[in-house]
């Protein structure tokens, strides 16, 4: 089935430089596994490690990144536990402090 | 009986004055003159006279808020001014002092307080005391942890606004159930992945639109559209995306919230005994510092600038684009710390490396090391250079 990855506030240097992505992903996966193969197919080779430490901490998002299942905190619909549905669409924000 | 324009009279809540001055505003039906009474007895603080304070100063005077108190230590800066339209002419005059003065000529009818100190865990509780709502304009993590632990403690919502680059983000912070700035964010993000609107830039418009949508969402928190029911949100502006604006819902108030939830683990008291250390909480960039041998000062360099060598130039590219040495090679340091080798024929040339203020250069010449090139690094970088040696260089 076919989810939509995107990325707000400059999350997408940590990736390839691209704010959206589609993805195939296996029926039943949830997020937290989302987070490892987002690592694994959406990262260049040679900025793996570091982008990893960019995006990843204590195998979840790292602080300061808000995850939006569906225009929602991801904290009302079970985190990293929440199982994907087709069509859904995972923003991942992180915080800007410039003002 | 003579009365004058702005004589109030027993009869009538405004001066009449104000029927004129609100009355484009008090004829929208979700406003109305209670609306506009509201405002006239309300107390802002605005924290910041900056990219997002200017614009929020500007339309809060205008709205009609009985008294807005701003704070900024910071002064004018030319690069200030296209975004920060409200300190037109007043370059080297203290932020607070000039959004001040521009509130006085937009509308006499209410106060302003200017205040040009910086806000502290020393004196954050006795600036908010008598304010009933209080705007984040700053732009960094401990400053914004500090306004939200003191408001929580206060019992003062925020409204709280952020921006880079083409991006903003918005939220309303310990208001009627809603969650705090800890409760979103309990942990700050590491130091390395902030950038400041000195470092990444800013277009003009959209830290002024996210500074207008402040004074807007403040005006509806004030008049009570929210008092009923509120439901928390981040609102994320993108202005090359399409649709460029997104609302999105966020968890409410957070039981464990080391601030505002059931057991705080923060107080007046230890903030202000300085035992919550806001910048030791939120870090600082890593930064390779180099020995002198691995160094040279712009002046040095001036002195061997015609003979062959390779200068090496780690600022991003659109830096680089505004003006750049000649014959200079561009390797952004965001992409130099990927590289495995360097893709220049360097055969024996000694290796000079420049950035804008000298601190990537330093990290760049530690990491060239490790790829077994030798360099030496630019003291200060291309602002020293302009500052001392040539002060036609332009800077940015
Ligand atoms: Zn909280």
């Amino acid at each position: 089935m076919q989810i939509t990855v995107e990325f707000s506030g400059g999350l997408e240097t940590a990736f390839d430089g691209n704010k959206k992505h589609v993805l195939d992903v296996p029926e039943g996966s949830s997020v937290n596994w989302l987070l490892h193969h987002m690592v694994e197919t959406l990262m260049p080779d040679h900025k793996r490690e570091e982008g990893k430490n960019i995006f990843l901490q204590d195998e979840s998002v790292r602080p300061g990144v808000l995850v939006l299942i569906n225009d929602s905190d991801w904290e009302l619909e079970g985190e990293d536990q929440y199982i994907l549905q087709p069509r859904d669409v995972i923003i991942f924000a992180s915080t800007l402090h410039g003002g | 009986m003579d009365r004058s324009d702005s004589e109030k009279t027993d009869v009538l809540p405004m001066f009449k004055q104000e029927y004129g001055r609100y009355g484009r505003q008090m004829l929208v039906p979700e406003f109305g003159i209670s609306g506009q009474l509201d405002l006239r007895s309300k107390r802002i603080l605005v924290v910041g006279a900056g990219g997002l304070g200017s614009p929020a100063i500007q339309y809060l005077a205008g709205a009609g808020i009985g008294h807005i108190t701003i704070i900024d230590d910071d002064t004018v800066e030319e690069s200030n001014l296209h975004r920060q339209t409200i300190h037109a002419g007043n370059v080297n005059v203290p932020k607070s002092e000039s959004a001040a003065e521009f509130v006085g000529k937009l509308n006499p009818c209410i106060s302003v307080t200017p205040m040009v100190v910086r806000l502290s865990p020393s004196n954050s509780f006795s600036v908010f005391e008598g304010h009933d709502l209080v705007l984040d304009c700053t732009d960094g993590p401990a400053v914004r942890y500090l306004i939200n632990d003191t408001a929580v403690l206060s019992g003062i919502p925020v409204v709280s606004a952020s921006a880079l680059k083409t991006e903003g983000q918005l939220s309303i912070y310990n208001y009627n159930g809603g969650p705090c700035y800890r409760c979103l964010f309990p942990i700050p993000p590491p130091a390395d992945a902030v950038q400041t609107c000195g470092d990444g830039g800013i277009m003009g418009p959209v830290v002024g639109m996210m500074g207008m949508s402040q004074a807007m969402e403040a005006i509806k928190l004030l008049t009570g559209v929210y008092s009923e029911s509120f439901t928390p949100f981040l609102m994320l502006y993108s202005a090359y995306n399409f649709p460029p604006w997104k609302s999105v819902k966020v968890r409410k108030r957070q039981k464990t919230c080391a601030a505002c939830g059931d057991v705080p683990r923060i107080s007046r008291q230890l903030i202000e005994t300085g035992q919550v250390d806001y910048s030791e909480f939120c870090g600082s960039p890593s930064q390779v510092l180099l020995g002198e041998e691995h160094r040279i000062t712009p002046e040095e360099y001036s002195k061997i600038v015609s003979t062959k060598h390779i200068l090496l130039d780690v600022r991003e590219r659109p830096q680089f684009d505004i003006t750049s040495f000649p014959r200079s090679i561009n390797i952004p340091w965001s992409e130099l710390k990927h590289k495995e080798e360097l893709d220049v024929q360097v055969d024996g040339s000694p290796v000079y490396v420049v950035c804008r203020y000298g601190n990537d250069s330093q990290n760049a010449v530690d990491k060239l090391q490790k790829l077994g090139i030798p360099s030496k690094d630019i003291k200060g970088g291309l602002y020293a250079w302009a500052k001392n040696v040539d002060e036609k260089f332009p800077i940015y």
